[in-house]
């Protein structure tokens, strides 16, 4: 796993969102073990107390659970992996929509656009 | 736990007042990184923290206690400049720091280094900077110890090696223990430190969790530190 972080970013806040990515494209599938924050920390060369900080907050948003002893798994729940996908798609296209104001587009010329793109 | 307490600790050599007043705690289990400019005193402290100079005023306490015997035994300390004999091979090397730590970890050392692709039978002297360098972290994070100072631990190495270095740093680093690093090569190790904390002219101008930072000033440690000592 390659791990480029931006500036602006905590680092555990963009590794929140590459986890989130993995597991959205199905690199890290429904119900798989995670790697120990060890190995995910010599993996990408974080900090190890900054990879506890991204996994607790995707456990809190049910992303991932942990089975006592045995480690952190992502959710068997399609839907909460869906939801994520959703959120992730929101996103991306409310910077594209931010960006085509800049140039000048309101919403039906960027619709006029995608058309005519096909 | 505040592992290491600066107390209003100064030091002056002769008129020139290296260190001004340093409050600072360590705490356990987290990695720091110490910044700053050439000069800024960042090797004084270390020397400080491991008993090499003692302070002109206030007090420095390691685990409770004035530094000594009993703090060099937890503490393991990469110096800046190399104080090992050049025409040891590895495997001296290996009994040296097995006959003065109880808590060198030979097995470890020698799975380091062979990863590394340095025999036991080599030569310190024959050694590129580079793999000195190498050679001598290795020893150093292959103590038990709760304390590594690391000064300068990347200074000679390309950037590959850095990587191999910091990955040493991390895979070995275990939550009941802390790390210092001293350096100027910021954005190469920004990504593994808890706390950053930067000093000039001998004063800590900033100490703060590295994630923060990057938050409250939305810009990487690396950048921060070129804006706040810009020549």
């Amino acid at each position: 796993m390659e791990f480029q972080f931006d500036d602006d970013k905590p680092i555990y806040k963009q590794l929140v969102e590459k986890i989130k990515l993995e597991i959205v494209l199905g690199h890290f599938k429904r119900g798989d073990k995670l790697p120990s924050v060890r190995e995910l920390s010599t993996m990408i060369r974080v900090n190890p107390n900054t990879i506890q900080r991204a996994l607790a907050e995707l456990e809190e948003e049910k992303l991932i659970y942990t089975k006592r002893t045995s480690g952190k798994f992502v959710t068997e729940d399609g839907e909460i992996i869906h939801q994520v996908m959703k959120e992730m798609a929101k996103e991306k296209m409310e910077t594209f929509i931010k960006d085509m104001k800049t140039l000048g587009l309101n919403i039906d010329d960027v619709i006029k656009l995608l058309k005519e793109r096909k | 736990m505040q592992f290491v307490q600066f107390q209003d600790l100064s030091k002056s050599f002769g008129t020139k007042e290296i260190l001004k007043d340093i409050n600072l705690d360590l705490e356990k289990g987290k990695i720091y990184g110490l910044l700053g400019p050439n000069g800024s005193g960042k090797t004084t402290m270390i020397k400080i923290i491991n008993g090499l100079l003692q302070p002109s005023s206030g007090k420095i306490l390691i685990n409770g206690c004035e530094p000594g015997i009993e703090s060099k035994k937890i503490i393991s300390y990469l110096p800046e400049r190399t104080y090992l004999n050049m025409n040891m091979k590895v495997s001296e090397l290996i009994q040296f720091f097995k006959d003065f730590y109880d808590d060198f970890d030979e097995k470890k050392a020698i799975k380091l280094l062979y990863k590394l692709k340095i025999k036991e039978t080599d030569q310190l002297k024959n050694m590129s900077k580079g793999t000195k360098e190498k050679v001598q972290l290795v020893m150093v994070m292959s103590r038990k110890a709760d304390l590594y100072v690391l000064d300068e631990p990347i200074g000679g190495v390309d950037p590959a090696s850095r990587d191999y270095i910091l990955e040493t740093i991390l895979t070995n680093f275990n939550e009941d223990a802390s790390i210092l690093i001293s350096t100027h090569l910021i954005s190469d190790i920004e990504k593994i430190l808890d706390q950053v904390i930067f000093i000039n002219q001998g004063k800590i101008v900033l100490n703060e969790d590295a994630d923060t930072i990057r938050k409250k000033k939305k810009t990487t440690i690396d950048k921060l530190f070129r804006e706040e000592f810009k020549c």
